[in-house]
This record gives structure tokens, C-alpha cells and sequence, in this order.
């Protein structure tokens, strides 16, 4: 690495270069060994740091662990959103909804506040869909801001811990940075009021602003009774090596083709389009669900977002995911060893995927398979209607529980603020 | 911070990348650095020059040479600028690198490695499969289908144990050949028991061998007779022999008819594997005669009984279990032979109906531990192989129980047809090449000097084609090409002469010509 400049600047003659140019190349070669050390010192520590054992944290009973107290508030917040628009109930963020649901009607929930470990809002700030069922995340700052001040002023919980016990479903893109495009997602950061509270989100990253410290991720929904319907028998032979369905390029939004999925989708494609091994298209087959179930590999790469709900469905139909986002944080990833069930390949190896793939050994794919069949693993993925033990409704509690007990610290004395109500951009400050 | 500084990175990105990473800048000499910058406008120039002619971004290639380490994936020999540049944009990766060395020099190790913005799509220099990883992955394929098996599959299968008894006739290979290929797609392990009447033959032998299956090949010296009550007796008689065979052996599984005219389904060989004693399945019965008429006259004087007696019994042509309708086995449906009386084909090679027996072998099977003389947990319900006596006269497998009440009935109660019999037989003068290869070439007369095809055709064809009939002698027919042109003035010349000098030969299109006054006439 470090010889490349020099030889190439030392076969050029001197006259032509100030002296400057090579105290930079050197510079600029130093500076790229230390950034390129350090990645690898991150991606050592990575490795080590998912742990869990599917099969035992997984099937945590949450009942008696915590004590879960729901806000009563006015239905503009869930209830007429969700009549005004029913299509909440089947999009990939519908486990806002679902999440409420199971809350009212579960042995966690306490009537007496005083007593609760944890605090929920209901409150659905996805529910806004544009005609093609897209949610847009303008008035969401807007509706939450309108929520925590009521809370705030209805109830005195949210003052002594100005939110640190209460927690939030936000299941968007981006989780409480509340947009769908990265780079705006960047700036805006997470909602200032939401600083302190724990957050439920799909989203997950490294090193992320979006994602907070004591996050807990979660799947995005997928309809469990759909998934369901479509089971094949198992003895059907797995003969399709790595699957895929969905876009390459997003010519609506990045026409010029870099932006989406970081390249990452796109490379895929122009690598493999033309390998039998790799059934892989943009095609909408009526089959999706049982080709699924005639993979070996699924792939799960990032696109506007690092995660997807090709992750909930290839662990549903048992063929092992393989994971292209770099970074990405898994959904429960302190339940579930995703190291030990997934492929995970880096956005720079994508075009030696398959050299990646069938360098696997038999025996460790086999395992993963194992592991995959695991029921336990595959309900942890769902949120059923009604709940059954085990599923994502559980592991989000099972969560919760692990944060207990509360420090003393997050309890303010009287008087004292950490939050800022003016921050944040300026139009967040509308009432809604 | 974290903003502030890819904030920062992503100005950089949109401002032109061709300028060195920002933090290095402060790091050079103010007085230089005018210098630097009017230095880098000229090369700026020159590289969009360059572009101009080449036709590609040269510039960023520059940058890229001076600044990348490993991070592109060029793993076959240096870059060829020929190659075209949509596909590997390579000006991207030297822009990453900013922003990281950004990241690491502004903050700590809280910067993101991953940056927000546009990336290069990278692409291998040979994006097409490798075969030898092509191969591993089948070889992972096929592991992974062997475990679902082991796991998922059937639990327990059983051989499955095949009586045919056959005798070398023309319609044998045809018949055969059936059999042969319904059985090589059996998924189970499988014993096939050919028993030959006179003799066992090589080209029985041969048609067996090909199945590449396991094969007991059985010969029994009586010639098959020719009358179709004869042969059914005879047949007995040889699946006797078989299933004696079975009991000397102790082979051990599912003993299946497949009569060598028969026609089996593969669902046949997965329901039998659910027998537990004894079953019976339905059998299709195709009782034709290859006339058309007269299957039209059966049919008719079927449809004429029905009206007049209004009789129960099924017009199906099927052979099977009838059961009550808690599924319980009360008798068997049985083919009417009724609407042919009289009619039916007495000789193998009659033209009429052949009908079948009164219950064909070919509905029932048994697990092959009936046969034999210990076995544990055998029925009461079962006679003693051993001390069966065929003079009593064995019609149908029943005869080996005491209690037919006992049998179970396959393929939902009967209601699925699992296989079709069928009696096609060639007439009795046919012959056929033995082994159906053509051994010595057929015989042909040539004149010795001329080749068998005239160098000018002959007159066009008067006759039907139709008309030809295959002459004792084996003559063979062969189609010259240039038959076509026959020139029109010659025509009744040659005629005329023709019927002058030789009798006309039936077939005027194509036929070898044998004598050699013809050559010389033409001539």
C-alpha cells in the first residue's frame, strides 16, 4: 500500500512536481493506513460482539418481568389516522399499530401508572400515506412534539424522567429522524425531545445517528397469515442456489444509479445477471413465497434503508439470509446469534459473492439450516394476530425487561431540564 | 460534530473531487498553495482535453492511480482503459476515500465507515461464472437435498418386487420397453422377476438387461399357447413360478403384476408402499380390439341393455375395490363382458374384443412375507404358499387367502385408477427382425456395372403410392433425387418401350432397377 505512491511518483522526473505533491502523497498514504487499520480493528471487535443463544433468551416469558403503563390519548393519534387510511394495517410499518393493540390486551399492561416500569404513547406517526402507500414523514416531528407536550402536561411522568422510562414504536425508515432520505435524515438527528426515551425501531446501524444507544431493533411487519398461506411441504428439494426479487435500480429517484442501495444492488446485478447459480430478477412472481422455500441463500441487501422485510421472510421459509449492508443492525440482536444464522458479506465483496457463498462449508450451512428451523427463531420474526409466545411482540418486551431496573440517575430533581423544547428545525415547532 | 463533519464530506462531494482531501491542505505551505491551485486548474484542463479525445473521463483515472490502495477489486492484471468506463466507476472510489480520511482526522471512532452519497458500482473484470465454483454449488445443491430427504422424506420404503411373465413375439419389445421405463422411474429399490415361456431367451434378456435393474430372469419350457384362455392359465402358472421364486429367496418387500402389455401410473408404485398384507388397486380396463366398428357396435348394445334390464352393474371399464361408505372393502367391480358375448377374441390374433379375466392379477398386491414359510406376525387369514395346489385351480391371487374380506383396499377405497390393461397382440404370421436390428442388410440386385439409381429418371409415377405392397423378397425401396426432373419428351418413348419389352412393375415411382436392358435402352 504504501510503496504504490512513492514508486509511482519516483518514476516521474522531479522537475515537474513541487516538493509539495510528494509530502502529500505520503501524507494522504499514512493517513489511509491508520483509517484502514482501524476499520479492521472495528470489524474484529464486531464479530465478538452478537451473542445469545437462540432457544432460551428467545423464550423469556415478559410477564412479571416489567409493568407496562399505556397512555390514554385522544384518537387523532392512532385511532383516526388508522380510520382514515386502513392500508396502515397491512404496510411494513404496520407494528406501530399492532404493538398498541397487543399492549392494551396483554397481562403487561398496569392501569395504575404509579407502578409501571415502562410508559407507552400510542401513537402512529407512519400513518400517512400518500395515494401509492407511501408513508410521508413530514408531520410526524410535528405529531410527536403535539403528544409528549400533552403527556407532559396530563400526566407528571414524563417530567420526572423527561422520558427516559417511557418508549416509542417509530418503525420508519430512518427510526426518529423522521425522513426517508438519508442524507435529511442526517441532519435532522433524532427528535430532540425523544433524546432520552427508548426507542423501537426497524432501523439499524452502526455509528448511525439515527440509532441510539439502548435502541432496540425490531423486524419490519410482515403478514404472517399471507406467509403462512403459502407454505410448501418441506420435503420439496432446495434447488435454486441464491435467490433474489427486487429492484437494481431505482431510475425514479437515482436515475444516474450510485446513490441506491450504495451500489450495492446494482453490483449484484451487473456481476451475476448472467450466472445460472443466481436467480435473481425484478420480476413480481405470484410465487415469491414458495421459491423462496426452493432456496439455499436469500439475499437481503440494503436499499434507501440498510434493512427489509426479505429478512423476516427468509428466515420464515428457512432459506439463509445473506446480509450485503455494512453496519447493519439486526433486528433482537442481543436474542438472536445472527452470525451464526445469516451470511453477512460486505458491500465491497459483493462481486465475489459466489466465491463467498460456495466457499461455505456443507456443514455450516447445513447448521445454519438447523438453526433456522428453529420455531422459536421464526415466531420471534412475526407479530401474529392475536400474540403467541415468543413472537416479536414478546422479544420487544423481553427487551424492555433486560433495560430494568432504571438507574436512580434518570430521575430529575425538581426544576431541573435536560431537554430543549426549542431544538430542532422550525417548522418541527408548529402545533399540530 | 458528527453533522459538522459529514456535513463537510458531503460538501466536499459536491464540490469537484479533483482536489486533494482538505485536512492536507492546511497542511501545505500557504505561499504554495496559489500555485498549487493554478498547478491543478492546467491539469484539469489538459485531463478534460484529453477526455474530449478519448472519450472518457481521464482525469479522475490520474487521481485514482496517485491515491488508491486495495480497495478496488482489480484482481486480474492493471486496469485497461479500453474497457468501457460506464460500467466501473472508478472516479467514486478515489471520492470515498476523502471523506474517510475526513472522518478519521476530524473525530474519533465514532465516525460511520459508511458514508451517505454516491458510490461506485463495482464490477469484476470478468463478471461471468466460475465452473468450479459452478460446481461446488452444485455439489452444496445436492448435500442440501440429501439431508431434506433423510429428514423430510419417506420414512421407510419398501422394495418393490415386479412379476412379468412374457414370451418373445412381435408386440414384446413394445410391451417391454413400457414396462422397462415405468420401472426405471420407480423412486424405490426394485427385484424384477421376468418369467419367459420357452425358454429363456436372449432377447428377452437383452430388453431386460437395459432397465439396469436387478433381474431374475425365470424360463418355463412350455410354449405360450394360442388361444387367450390358454395364455391367461399359463400366465397363472408362471406368476406361480415367481412367487415361488420369492419364497426360496425370502426377498423381502412388495409383490406387484405388472403384466408386460400393462400400463402403470407412478402414483401405482407410491400407494402400493402403503400395504400392509394385502391391497387391491382399481385397474383400468381397455378391453380393444383395434376395430373401430366394432367397439361402436359394443358400445351400442351396452347402451341397449341398460335401457331394457336397467342392470347396476357399473359400465366402467374398470376393475377394482368397491367399498361401503365407511371406506370398508364389501367386493370387487369387475368388468362387464356382457355386450360382448360371442364376440369377444377366442385366438391371440382374432379381430375382435379381448377381454380380460374374471379378476386380473394385476389389481392385487402383497407384501412378499405371505410367501414365505416363517414370518413373524403372518395372518391367520393367509393359506400356507407352500402348500398350494395349482390343480385345484388358481384363478386370481384370492386363492392364497382364506378370508378375502381381509384386503385392503388402495388409492382411496378404489376411487383412484392407478393402472390400465391392455391386450395387443400382432397377428400370428407377423414376423419381425429378431432383437429388431436388421442383420444381414436387406438383399439387393444391382447391376453390375450401373448404380442402383438411374442417372435419368424414369416416367413420373402413374400409380398410387398406396398400392405397394411389401413384397415377400425385401426389395429395398430407396427415392432418387433426381427422379424430379423427368424431361416430358422422353416420356412416352420410354413408356412404349417399356411395355414392349417388360411386363410393367406394379410400383412406377421408385424402384430399383433390376434389369440391365433398361440402362441400355435409356441410354
Amino acid at each position: 500500500m504504501l510503496s504504490l505512491p512513492s514508486s509511482f511518483l519516483g518514476s516521474k522526473p522531479s522537475h515537474t512536481y513541487p516538493v509539495d505533491m510528494k509530502i502529500l502523497s505520503c501524507l494522504s498514504a499514512i493517513l489511509l493506513f491508520l483509517f484502514f487499520s482501524a476499520s479492521f480493528a472495528e470489524q474484529n471487535v464486531r464479530t465478538e460482539r452478537i451473542s445469545g443463544s437462540a432457544g432460551d433468551v428467545l423464550e423469556d416469558n415478559p410477564v412479571g418481568k416489567l409493568k407496562v403503563y399505556v397512555y390514554e390519548l385522544p384518537s387523532k393519534y392512532n385511532k383516526k389516522l388508522l380510520q382514515k387510511d386502513p392500508r396502515c394495517l397491512t404496510h411494513m410499518f404496520a407494528a406501530e399499530i399492532f404493538m398498541h393493540r397487543f399492549l392494551l390486551s396483554s397481562p403487561v399492561r398496569t392501569r395504575n401508572p404509579d407502578e409501571a416500569d415502562w410508559f407507552y404513547t400510542p401513537i402512529y406517526p407512519t400513518c400517512d400515506l400518500t395515494p401509492t402507500g407511501l408513508p410521508l414523514p413530514f408531520k410526524s416531528p410535528r405529531m410527536m412534539r403535539s403528544a409528549i407536550q400533552l403527556i407532559s402536561s396530563n400526566w407528571p411522568y414524563w417530567n420526572r424522567t423527561e422520558g427516559a422510562d417511557h418508549f416509542f414504536v417509530v418503525p420508519h425508515d430512518f427510526g426518529a429522524c423522521f425522513h426517508y432520505q438519508e442524507e435529511k435524515a442526517i441532519e435532522r438527528g433524532i427528535l430532540p425531545l425523544l433524546q432520552r426515551a427508548t426507542l423501537v425501531q426497524t432501523f439499524g446501524q452502526r455509528n448511525h445517528v439515527c440509532l441510539d444507544e439502548g435502541s432496540i431493533t425490531i423486524p419490519p411487519f410482515a403478514p404472517p397469515q399471507k406467509m403462512q398461506a403459502h407454505f410448501i411441504p418441506p420435503d420439496i428439494p432446495r434447488s435454486i442456489f441464491v435467490y433474489f426479487r427486487g429492484l437494481f435500480y431505482d431510475v425514479n429517484n437515482d436515475p444516474e444509479g450510485g446513490y441506491y442501495a450504495r451500489g450495492a444492488r446494482a453490483a449484484v446485478w451487473e456481476n451475476f445477471k448472467n450466472n445460472p447459480l443466481f436467480d435473481i430478477s425484478t420480476d413480481h412472481p405470484t410465487t415469491y413465497y414458495e421459491d423462496m422455500q426452493r432456496a439455499i441463500f436469500c439475499l437481503c441487501p440494503l436499499g434507501w434503508a440498510p434493512w427489509s422485510p426479505r429478512l423476516v421472510e427468509a428466515v420464515v421459509f428457512g432459506c439463509i439470509p445473506v446480509i450485503i449492508a455494512d453496519d447493519i443492525v439486526l433486528p433482537f440482536a442481543d436474542a438472536i446469534p445472527w452470525e451464526e444464522i445469516g451470511v453477512f458479506v460486505a458491500e465491497k465483496d459483493v462481486p465475489e459473492l459466489d466465491t463467498i457463498l460456495t466457499s461455505i462449508p456443507t456443514e455450516v450451512i447445513l447448521r445454519k439450516q438447523r438453526l433456522l428451523a428453529n420455531p422459536s427463531m421464526k415466531r420471534a420474526m412475526l407479530f401474529p394476530q392475536p400474540a403467541q409466545p415468543g413472537d416479536a411482540f414478546h422479544q420487544i418486551l423481553n427487551g424492555l425487561a433486560r433495560k430494568l431496573p432504571h438507574d436512580k440517575s434518570i430521575y430529575l430533581k425538581a426544576g431541573e431540564k435536560e431537554l430543549n423544547w426549542t431544538a430542532g428545525p422550525v417548522g418541527d415547532l408548529k402545533p399540530w | 460534530m458528527k453533522l459538522s463533519a459529514l456535513h463537510q464530506s458531503y460538501l466536499n462531494r459536491r464540490s469537484t473531487s479533483f482536489r486533494s482531501p482538505t485536512s492536507l491542505d492546511s497542511s501545505v505551505d500557504g505561499s504554495g498553495k496559489s500555485l498549487i491551485a493554478v498547478f491543478w486548474l492546467i491539469l484539469h484542463c489538459l485531463c478534460c482535453l484529453i477526455s474530449l479525445v478519448l472519450g472518457f473521463r481521464f482525469s479522475r483515472l490520474v487521481f485514482f492511480f496517485l491515491f488508491s490502495t486495495s480497495s478496488t477489486n482489480l484482481y486480474s492484471a492493471p486496469f485497461r482503459p479500453d474497457l468501457p468506463v460506464k460500467h466501473l466507476d472508478v472516479h467514486t472510489i478515489g471520492r470515498n476515500l476523502d471523506p474517510g480520511a475526513n472522518g478519521t482526522v476530524a473525530m474519533a471512532t465514532k465516525s460511520s465507515r459508511v458514508v451517505v452519497g454516491r458510490h461506485g458500482i463495482r464490477i469484476r473484470p470478468w463478471p461471468h461464472p466460475n465452473p468450479v465454483e459452478v460446481m461446488k454449488a452444485h455439489g452444496i445443491i445436492e448435500r442440501v437435498q440429501k439431508e431434506q430427504k433423510t429428514i423430510f422424506g419417506m420414512k421407510s420404503s419398501k422394495m418393490v418386487i415386479v412379476v412379468t411373465p412374457t414370451y418373445v413375439r412381435t408386440f414384446q419389445a413394445l410391451h417391454l420397453t413400457g414396462v422397462v421405463h415405468s420401472l426405471m422411474l420407480v423412486p424405490y429399490d426394485v427385484v424384477w422377476i421376468v418369467v419367459e415361456a420357452g425358454g429363456a431367451t436372449n432377447e428377452t434378456g437383452l430388453i431386460i438387461a437395459k432397465s439396469g435393474l436387478r433381474t431374475i430372469h425365470v424360463g418355463i419350457d412350455q410354449r405360450m399357447p394360442n388361444t387367450w384362455e390358454d395364455r391367461s392359465k399359463l400366465e397363472v402358472f408362471m406368476r406361480l413360478q415367481a412367487l415361488r421364486v420369492v419364497r426360496e429367496e425370502k426377498l423381502d418387500g412388495i409383490v406387484m403384476f405388472a403384466d408386460d402389455s400393462n400400463m402403470h401410473s407412478m402414483e401405482f408404485f407410491d400407494e402400493i408402499q402403503n400395504v400392509k398384507w394385502f391391497g387391491t388397486v382399481s385397474v383400468g380396463i381397455l378391453a380393444h380390439s383395434g376395430n373401430a366398428e366394432e367397439m361402436v357396435m359394443s358400445m351400442d348394445k351396452r347402451k341397449e341393455m341398460e335401457k331394457e334390464e336397467e342392470e347396476e352393474s357399473s359400465s366402467l371399464p374398470v376393475q377394482g375395490p368397491a367399498c361401503n361408505s365407511t371406506d370398508q372393502l364389501i367386493g370387487w367391480h369387475i368388468f362387464n363382458t356382457l355386450p360382448y358375448a360371442g364376440k369377444s377374441a377366442v385366438y391371440i390374433d382374432d379381430v375382435a374384443a379381448v377381454l380380460p379375466q374374471k379378476l386380473e392379477w394385476s389389481g392385487f398386491v402383497l407384501n412378499s412375507r405371505l410367501l414365505w414359510e416363517e414370518a413373524e406376525n403372518k395372518p391367520e387369514w393367509v393359506k400356507d404358499f407352500g402348500l398350494l395346489n395349482e390343480n385345484e385351480g388358481v384363478e386370481s391371487p384370492l386363492s392364497l387367502l382364506k378370508d378375502p374380506a381381509m384386503v385392503e383396499p388402495l388409492g382411496s377405497c378404489g376411487r383412484q385408477v392407478l393402472l390400465w390393461w391392455l391386450r395387443v397382440e400382432a397377428r400370428a404370421d407377423s414376423k419381425f427382425p429378431p432383437g429388431w436390428i436388421i442383420d444381414p442388410p436387406l438383399e439387393i440386385t444391382v447391376a453390375a456395372k450401373r448404380t442402383p439409381w438411374p442417372d435419368v429418371p424414369p416416367e413420373p409415377p402413374t400409380k398410387k403410392k398406396d398400392q405397394m405392397p411389401l413384397s415377400q423378397g425385401n426389395t429395398v425401396v430407396v427415392i432418387p433425387k433426381q427422379q424430379q426432373h423427368s424431361t416430358k419428351i422422353r416420356k412416352p418413348k420410354r413408356r412404349s418401350k417399356k411395355n414392349k419389352h417388360e411386363p410393367r412393375p406394379t410400383d412406377t415411382t421408385t424402384q430399383v432397377y433390376s434389369s440391365s436392358s433398361k440402362h441400355q435402352e435409356r441410354n
